[in-house]
């Protein structure tokens, strides 16, 4: 690195990358924007556009269907707070993502140590089918998933009855007290491969040494995991819940196909609320609503992941004071 | 277990070990202790990963039996293969088109992605220019910012642009959302690229594009594989963007959309249901067989990052 970072400087400035006045550097980087533009020219219509456009269409009265659009102000979203179909599907998705996702984790992380092993030679099988739910589309997964529930022909009752866990076929999908969780399942293990392979990477990040050192102590492979595996990939850990828990809330594909919300709304997470509100509600759609809907949504999500950030950077901290007092 | 290996004291010997391949790690002092360990292990896990691939097996089975001899039945083998099981999602559920329709778009989504990322890759892991760090801000910002419902303009921006009766209006919006991940893949790959090459190449007289094109881009082979990976995990399985920009024109389906529409429209054939599935399913399922690595990767970045 000692090396090649004067020679980096040198060809940075050569580059255009501090000498000169404002408009000679902006001249020498100028293919530097034509490579960009692409990127940006699409970007800003396909991604920061909508963004912007999402926020401006929630203070506004509009059905999409005509260009009979009334600036309403904050109306949309002081009615989304009186709004106890919101709530409802706000709670649920809530519920969803609290069960799901320490589920999905825990599952995992246990994959992980176990395929972590080297000297396990299927272990490269293993991952591929705990793999291959996640590269298959979800939506036809759903579809798939709700034919196997299906409480008078498919094979996941059939199984049941044959074992003789259960006398009577049960519903699924279609019991309002089981259908949530019957979804929390399939979602469960749609993604859990995925979360395994995070926490397989961050397993690789712990010197082999380390193992062997404590095995020589004569330490229980459980007792390794608790004491030097779990504290090292902590770091690790904290965005990996993250990316998982905003993970758990991309719910349509599965949801819509499997249920479509239903029975009586039991399973109508707030993506799905949204959708119905803008595209199948049945009456005149009601764009704005749905984008208030959504925009507060996203504010609600993006506090509850900075809350969540922080509290589990304080903890990781404290645990390591703790351990270090300990040692001290 | 007091075996030579274990002098882990002297961090010199032991991470050059580490550095093998995990193949070629010595085995010859595995006890027959570590065989029993190994040998428990595949057999209590080997079960379980058939069960957790069933749902898939069922499918394929489903898709080569008649409707009674699915119903209420676990078992995977089919009595008698039904092709026609086949040929009826292909023409009469249309998912012959919906396939043709699902491979275009793909392809042109994955071109345009590609592409585009690895240019403004390039120019963010090996640039300094005015405008860069606002550039990057703005980049990660999209991916924490709250986005509202985005489907909605986007939809609007589709039929205003004249595009909402194609398949391009699809591989457009498909095209456009947010590739941070790619882009900042292609930007660290390029970065640790070695400075002597493009300076030697500028020496020779290659411009700009011409170290790009030949110069750099050809080094990127496993960033390029990685990417149209992600893309193609993407694109192959989306369904909100398909579903609302076909909401008018049913012909221009996708899979995911066609199988979902299947089954609401044709309740009880689950052997044309599955065959759909099967269908629409096998494709990314035998690149993942083919080409794990890169998926594994490509997942793996959102971590490393």
């Amino acid at each position: 690195m000692a090396i090649i970072r004067p020679a980096r400087q040198l060809a940075d400035a050569r580059r255009g990358g501090d000498a000169g006045t404002l408009r000679q550097r902006l001249w020498n980087a100028r293919w530097c924007y034509a490579f960009m533009l692409p990127s940006v020219i699409l970007g800003t219509l396909f991604t920061l556009y909508p963004m912007i456009a999402s926020w401006y269409i929630s203070f506004l009265d509009w059905s999409g269907l005509d260009s009979d659009r009334h600036f309403v102000g904050l109306d949309n979203y002081s009615e989304a707070v009186a709004d106890s179909a919101f709530w409802g599907s706000f709670g649920r998705t809530f519920a969803f993502t609290f069960v799901t996702v320490p589920v999905m984790l825990t599952l995992a992380l246990l994959a992980a140590l176990v395929l972590n092993d080297t000297s396990l030679r299927m272990r490269t099988v293993f991952r591929t089918m705990f793999f291959l739910p996640v590269v298959t589309t979800t939506a036809i997964v759903g579809v798939v998933m709700s034919l196997i529930m299906n409480p008078f022909d498919g094979p996941l009752n059939a199984v049941l009855l044959d074992i003789g866990i259960i006398d009577r076929p049960i519903d699924f999908l279609g019991d309002p007290d089981l259908a949530l969780w019957s979804v929390s399942g399939v979602f469960v293990w749609k993604w859990m491969g995925m979360s395994m392979i995070y926490w397989l990477v961050a397993l690789q990040t712990v010197p082999q040494e380390l193992y062997e050192a404590a095995r020589v102590d004569g330490a229980s492979r459980w007792r390794m995991h608790r004491d030097v595996t779990i504290p090292l990939i902590m770091p690790f850990g904290i965005v990996i819940v993250l990316i998982t828990f905003v993970g758990a809330l991309q719910t349509f594909p599965l949801v819509q196909a499997m249920t479509s919300g239903g029975p009586a709304f039991a399973t109508e997470l707030v993506e799905l609320y949204i959708y119905r509100l803008a595209f199948a509600s049945g009456s005149t759609p009601r764009l704005g609503y749905a984008s208030a809907v959504a925009v507060f949504f996203g504010i609600t999500v993006l506090v509850f992941t900075l809350a969540q950030a922080w509290g589990l950077r304080r903890a990781s901290a404290l645990q390591r004071d703790v351990k270090q007092g300990g040692q001290a | 277990m007091s075996v030579p290996t274990t002098v882990s004291g002297q961090a010199a010997p032991a991470r050059a070990g580490r550095q093998q391949p995990a193949g070629t790690k010595p085995r010859k002092h595995r006890g027959w202790r570590s065989w029993r360990r190994e040998i428990i292990v595949s057999i209590v896990l080997l079960p379980i990963c058939l069960i957790w691939i069933y749902p898939f097996l069922w499918m394929v089975g489903a898709s080569l039996k008649t409707d009674t001899e699915i119903f209420g039945s676990v078992s995977v083998l089919p009595e008698q293969p039904q092709w026609e099981n086949y040929s009826r999602a292909w023409y009469e559920a249309n998912i012959g088109p919906y396939f043709w329709n699902t491979i275009f778009i793909t392809a042109f989504t994955i071109a345009v992605v590609t592409i585009t990322t690895a240019m403004i890759g390039y120019v963010i892991g090996r640039y300094t220019f005015p405008g860069k760090k606002v550039l990057v801000v703005v980049l990660i910002a999209t991916l924490f910012l709250p986005e509202g419902y985005t489907i909605i303009p986007v939809f609007d921006l589709i039929n205003q642009l004249g595009l909402s009766g194609s398949l391009w209006g699809i591989i457009l919006a498909e095209s456009g959302g947010a590739h941070v991940i790619q882009i900042m893949l292609f930007a660290g790959y390029f970065r640790q690229l070695p400075n002597e090459l493009d300076e030697a190449a500028r020496i020779d007289g290659a411009g700009f594009l011409r170290i790009f094109w030949k110069v750099m881009l050809p080094l990127t082979k496993p960033a390029i594989a990685t990417a149209i990976i992600l893309s193609l995990m993407r694109v192959w399985n989306s369904f909100l963007i398909p579903l609302v920009l076909t909401l008018p024109r049913p012909e221009l389906r996708t899979l995911a959309v066609g199988v979902y529409s299947f089954q609401g429209e044709n309740m009880t054939d689950w052997s044309g249901m599955a065959a759909a599935s099967t269908i629409a399913l096998l494709p990314i399922v035998l690149v993942f067989l083919a080409l794990q690595r890169y998926f594994v990767e490509g997942v793996a970045g959102a971590v490393r990052g």
